[in-house]
């Protein structure tokens, strides 16, 4: 069986390249930015023989503009961004909420504020992923760990989108962005595959929508006229000033997604059944937390990792009912406390939660986090 | 606890270390069938400014995916060599370039190697860019951790077209560099 499976030796960055192809991303617009660049490069070469379009814009306001183009027009869309670009496209990120159009956004995240470090691994994004944009919109992102997993997460990040009719952020650091490992390239037929629903018949109303609360999406020159527009609108997508429907609007483009939620949520338990120290990290720190788990567990500690797969929305009831039985509490993260914010809203008060905060450009290691858990 | 073995690459941007370690890690990884990972850090400059690339190689899956504490350290530049030879447990392997790491590796370092790796690429093959591979071939015959085969195998798939016998040259001018410098470590 192994002789038939497609194992190659790739990075993250390429490995997300491949993810998006499989799952139908048919378009990129971006413009290159340390350390995610290579993820533009690979979708230039790959893209044109895939039948798809690569364009590289501008600069980052116009990126995320092209994709949200794009995507209205019919085709699954992507950009690969780094923290300064992923600032540039807040404004439109959130017109794609808005407007509830399907995007998926990878921020390959480095040391910041501003232009920061550029090759360092970091994790200073995820509170700007989460409230970066203004206004209440649903912030949807998931994290890898490893490379086959990036691959996986790709698609996933497409099938969200498509799904729920939102932008979707890919958030990696720069560990693994650039890390090479085995990846098992999986072919169209062998996963899941979403498409965003489309309407069937007229009259039609763009945002007109059933249960789920997600109005279907048709592609520009399919014979369904439609406005798009940032300001609150009606179901027939022109904007209006009466307040039931803003509040309407406003609340369903986050219902939608809470409705939903146990569709989309992942999350990852590891040595966690009888656990008192519990580690919560995501990404490449929470590959260091398996490694400082496996080696407390092998002193005798009672030591476990929660890695949250969807950072937005999270696993919010099994991280509570695991941190029910948890004396303390451990989230380290490449930025000075940012996550950490989200696990004491979860966990409430009561155990302590601690942080391990790194900004040096340097991954978590093991030890330091071995060291909190001994404690 | 699974085999874990750790190599570290250390020098300065240019002299292909990155490529080295992925060649490495690949042939572990994809012909000899084992876990691999290969992981970097660089500087924002395109070239020169210190380098540095790590393979973890492991029976089963590796977790956290740098060099914590390397069993084989290979020394570039005397910047590489100030930084990380402090952080080199005593026994560790550690290869040094003879002609770009010049001052001296103290004795209670067990298992030194020092090899003009660069002139043997120059003088040996004419092109001093293949000292990263003269280090490949250098480091598997010191360690066994990868097959010859496996590596020449990851070698030819990721050089440009054209550059076949240089590399194998240089492959094998380490395996031979390896008895000449290494041989009070293969006897061990």
């Amino acid at each position: 069986m192994e002789e038939k499976k497609n194992i190659r030796f790739l990075s993250g960055n390429e490995a997300c390249g491949e993810g998006a192809i499989v799952a139908g991303c048919r378009f990129f617009g971006g413009y290159p930015i340390s350390p995610s660049s290579e993820i533009a490069e690979f979708m230039s070469k790959r893209l044109p023989l895939a039948g798809g379009k690569f364009i590289q814009m501008e600069d980052e306001i116009s990126s995320i503009a092209a994709v949200l183009g794009a995507s209205l027009a019919g085709v699954k869309s992507m950009t690969a961004t780094s923290g300064p670009g992923f600032s540039l496209m807040q404004e439109n990120i959130g017109f794609g909420a808005m407007a509830e159009i399907p995007a998926v956004i990878v921020d390959v995240m480095r040391g910041g504020p501003s232009t920061g470090n550029p090759t360092g691994p970091s994790q200073s994004d995820v509170m700007a992923i989460r409230w970066g944009s203004h206004g209440d919109y649903p912030a949807i992102a998931l994290c890898p760990e490893s490379v086959n997993e990036v691959f996986l997460l790709t698609i996933e990040a497409f099938n969200i989108a498509e799904f729920l009719r939102t932008p979707v952020v890919l958030a990696m650091d720069e560990i693994t962005a650039h890390m090479r490992e085995k990846v098992e390239i999986l072919g169209e037929e062998d996963v899941k595959i979403i498409k965003r629903k489309k309407p069937e018949k007229h009259p039609y109303l763009p945002y007109e929508y059933g249960e789920d609360l997600i109005p279907p999406l048709p592609g520009y020159g399919e014979g369904f006229r439609f406005h798009v527009t940032g300001l609150n609108h009606d179901k027939t997508g022109f904007p209006t000033n009466k307040s039931e429907l803003m509040e309407e609007g406003n609340r369903r483009i986050m219902d939608k997604v809470e409705v939903n939620k146990e569709k989309i949520i992942k999350h990852e338990e590891f040595f966690t059944d009888d656990c008192e120290i519990l580690v919560v990290a995501f990404g490449s720190s929470a590959r260091a937390a398996k490694r400082a788990v496996r080696t407390a567990r092998e002193k005798g500690i009672k030591a476990g990792l929660f890695r949250p797969l969807t950072l937005y929305p999270l696993s919010e009831k099994a991280l509570r009912s695991i941190a029910r039985k948890a004396k303390k509490v451990i989230v380290p993260e490449m930025n000075l406390g940012q996550y950490i914010l989200i696990v004491e809203r979860v966990i409430g008060q009561g155990i302590p939660i601690v942080g391990i905060n790194q900004v040096d450009g340097e991954p978590i290691t093991p030890s330091r986090i071995l060291s909190k858990i001994e404690e | 606890m699974s085999q874990r073995y750790e190599i570290r690459l250390a020098g300065s941007g240019g002299q292909g270390l990155i490529l080295g370690g992925i060649i490495f890690s690949e042939a572990a990884a994809i012909y000899d069938r084992k876990f691999a990972t290969q992981t970097q850090s660089y500087g924002p400059e395109s070239r020169g400014g210190a380098s540095k690339s790590e393979v973890v190689i492991s029976d089963e899956e590796v977790d956290y995916p740098k060099a914590t504490n390397p069993d084989v350290v290979l020394l570039f530049t005397e910047a590489a060599k100030e930084k990380y030879l402090p952080m080199c447990r005593k026994d560790a392997i550690i290869i040094a370039d003879s002609d770009l790491v010049k001052s001296e590796i103290p004795s209670e370092y067990s298992k030194v190697v020092k090899v003009p790796l660069t002139r043997i690429a120059k003088e040996s093959v004419g092109r001093e860019f293949v000292a990263n591979i003269v280090a490949l071939g250098l480091i598997r015959e010191l360690t066994n951790i990868v097959s010859e085969e496996s590596l020449e195998k990851a070698l030819l798939t990721r050089i440009p077209k054209g550059t076949e016998e240089m590399n194998k040259k240089a492959l094998k001018l380490g395996k031979e560099a390896a008895k000449k410098y290494g041989v009070h470590l293969l006897k061990a």
